[in-house]
């Protein structure tokens, strides 16, 4: 019954969001929604780590222990970008009136839902299907800021993002052709690992490749990443924590899903295309952070980093290397979503998102400097946080099991996008303040925002509960050998 | 491919493909937005068609479905929004932005159908289904064209067509391969309301701020330095 709460929760949110109450109350009743959600996602997350896959709803819905993993990082990810979003929507769109921001949250609860239905929706077709709407029902939230930026990243968003997916579904529809050849199984990742060994090979290989490809658009992958930093850059901060924290690990946990599919079949070797895309978005990424001038493509940049990070551990193989992946899959939503909501709290205060516009933060605004700085520390993998760990289970899993050449070139990249990550904050946080610019205030809840989602941001790094590190384990055991 | 238990309806459907795909290559050559345009119309009613065909020869409901929402939205909703939406004078007028000229886009097809082709052919020898034959290749082709059209374009009502272009070559496929897929009427709207939404909420806004343009690669904000 949890499962269907909790997409039962968001779309109640949405709907007295639009209702007149939500006029003054959609912002209180969405993170009320978001945190009730959390719980519940919390709950999930426990039980699987401990009995393995829940069903609900007959055979509608079902959650293992990696799907729960990301219900449980979209749950949260979407309570502090509910909260952040209290004071700083209302500042965003306070010279555009209340029925701008009442819409905000319609659509932001959609979007959550669409975000929560992908891990959760047993039937592959009808997963698919939510993906698409996770783009439909974000877009309008990318170009809520209404200037011509902010309207062509949206539109790169919709049209490129939609390509993949139709190129996506190609694949799947494939899949569902070689699990009828191969007898009757449900359309279900379950169904789709005992039919997968029955299928043709010819029909597997260009389904994988096709969903590869096509949802490898929506994570970001390069070479089709091109839309991902205007998205990331233009989009409300709240929306971008959503957006880089979440829908990525989201549509890469699809990718993800698909390693045990076609794991058990010898004639497919899947995972030096998982390196291959890996690597390559990983090398990318780097080169593009050393010279970016916007704070928050930066970010966005980063975000095209870790997932190709995730990419290359799955392809590594291997329990350690799983777990290593699932490790970064939480570290990185709850950095990257805690970096965007430091860039929002400093690009509204400053008024601007170019690097070299910010200087000295330190002086100006101790709050902004501290939350940048920690969470660009935390994203770009320095110790005591969560991505140090995971990189190091990652690097050490690939060396123990002999794949040096792979390890040496990430390590490579890491280390590169370390010190670019690092030269920029440290110029914004640092550095000769150029002029006393007029700041304008934080909002409270922005300000309770920064030091809520660090909570969690410093205790990942030095400490793992002990159900977290069930569930990541149990997440890594279900991504196959 | 004698051995089709359908030779009548397998000869109508191959005839649908090969008109099919000929609405394919004219999309990506055409130089007006308007050509195109009833180009996409003229291959989204092939795709019905076809869908027709084959949802009687194989008795599925599910087809007509697919049918009904093709009709629907890609030969009267979406023509209609944009012809709303855009300005008579950018369909008659104007002539499309591209990064290739019509020969090599045309040669370049050429090499993309002969490349469905070759995709498509270990899947029709590891499954036999009725109507792949044709469907399949015609429709990657197609799809490929699409993925082409949406890459080369720089204007958005181009643009758009070309994603839907690309999107009926899926379905095109999907028909003879999964007609008993009881989702993928539904699959085909997931695809379409994104595209109506698009039309609606962004062309309209974007063409209100910068009147007579829809030429998406002119907002040029945001590139790298």
């Amino acid at each position: 019954m949890e499962l269907a709460a909790v997409l039962v929760i968001p779309a109640l949110a949405s709907a007295f969001s639009l209702s007149p109450l939500g006029r003054r109350l959609a912002a209180p009743f969405t993170l009320v929604a978001a945190i009730l959600t959390f719980v519940i996602a919390a709950d999930v997350a426990v039980q699987t780590a401990r009995a393995g896959r829940i069903d609900a709803l007959g055979d509608w819905l079902t959650c293992d222990a990696l799907g729960a993993l990301v219900l449980a990082l979209v749950a949260f990810v979407a309570t502090t970008a509910a909260l952040f979003s209290w004071g700083y929507i209302r500042v965003r769109s306070a010279h555009t009136g209340w029925r701008k921001e009442q819409n905000y949250y319609v659509l932001y609860n959609l979007f959550v839902l669409s975000l929560l239905a992908v891990p959760v929706l047993a039937n592959v077709a009808l997963m698919w299907v939510a993906v698409e709407l996770t783009t439909l029902l974000s877009a309008f939230l990318v170009g809520f800021e209404d200037t011509a930026e902010a309207l062509e990243a949206a539109w790169k968003y919709v049209v490129l993002t939609t390509l993949g997916a139709v190129l996506a579904l190609l694949g799947f529809l494939i899949l569902y052709w070689g699990s009828r050849v191969a007898g009757y199984e449900p359309f279900t990742w379950a169904g789709l690992v005992v039919a997968a060994p029955r299928m043709p090979a010819a029909l597997l290989w260009p389904a994988f490749l096709l969903i590869l490809v096509g949802f490898g658009t929506k994570v970001g992958l390069v070479p089709m990443h091109t839309w991902l930093p205007d998205a990331h850059s233009q989009a409300p901060a709240s929306i971008c924590a959503l957006l880089s924290g979440v829908e990525t690990t989201t549509v890469l946990y699809v990718i993800l899903r698909l390693f045990p599919v076609v794991g058990g079949i010898p004639a497919l070797d899947a995972r030096p295309w998982y390196i291959g895309f890996g690597l390559l978005s990983v090398a990318i990424a780097t080169l593009l952070l050393i010279h970016v001038r916007d704070f928050k493509r930066m970010f966005a940049f980063s975000t095209v980093e870790h997932m190709g990070i995730i990419l290359v551990a799955a392809g590594l193989g291997g329990g350690e290397a799983h777990l290593g992946a699932a490790y970064q899959m939480t570290g990185h939503a709850i950095a990257k979503s805690f970096c965007f909501f430091a860039a929002g709290a400093v690009a509204m205060r400053f008024g601007t998102q170019e690097i070299a516009a910010v200087r000295g933060l330190v002086r100006f605004a101790p709050l902004s400097a501290l939350t940048l700085a920690g969470g660009a520390f935390a994203i770009a993998g320095a110790p005591p946080f969560a991505i140090f760990v995971s990189e190091l289970l990652i690097i050490k899993a690939g060396v123990a099991s002999g794949q040096y050449l792979t390890i040496a070139l990430l390590a490579f990249f890491v280390v590169i996008a370390f010190c670019a990550v690092m030269f920029h904050v440290n110029r914004m946080t640092f550095g000769a303040p150029a002029g006393g610019p007029g700041l304008s205030a934080l909002p409270l809840s922005c300000k309770a925002t920064l030091v809520v989602a660090a909570v969690p941001l410093i205790v990942t790094g030095i400490y793992v509960p002990v159900a977290l590190q069930d569930l990541l384990r149990a997440a890594a055991s279900a991504m196959g050998g | 491919m004698n051995s089709s238990p359908f030779p009548v309806i397998f000869a109508l459907d191959a005839l649908t493909g090969a008109l099919f795909l000929l609405t394919a290559i004219g999309v990506v050559a055409t130089r007006q937005v308007l050509a195109s345009l009833q180009l996409f119309i003229a291959q989204s009613l092939l795709l019905t068609s076809s869908a027709v065909l084959l949802g009687i020869a194989l008795g599925s409901v599910h087809l007509f479905a697919v049918a009904a929402i093709t009709i629907g939205t890609k030969t009267l909703l979406i023509p209609w929004l944009l012809q709303r939406t855009v300005s008579a004078e950018v369909y008659r007028t104007r002539e499309i932005d591209r990064v290739l000229n019509i020969p090599s886009s045309l040669l370049l097809a050429a090499v993309l159908v002969l490349v469905a082709y070759a995709v498509a052919n270990p899947l029709l020898d590891a499954v036999n289904v009725p109507f792949a034959p044709v469907n399949l290749p015609l429709g990657v082709a197609a799809m490929f064209l699409g993925v082409f059209t949406v890459v080369v374009r720089r204007e958005a009502v181009p643009q758009l067509l070309g994603l839907l272009a690309l999107e009926n070559g899926v379905f095109f496929v999907g028909i003879a391969i999964v007609p008993d897929l009881p989702v993928i009427a539904e699959l085909a709207a997931a695809v379409d309301v994104p595209v109506v939404a698009l039309v609606v909420g962004l062309l309209t806004r974007q063409i209100h701020r910068r009147v007579g343009t829809t030429s998406v690669g002119r907002l040029a904000a945001l590139r790298e330095h």
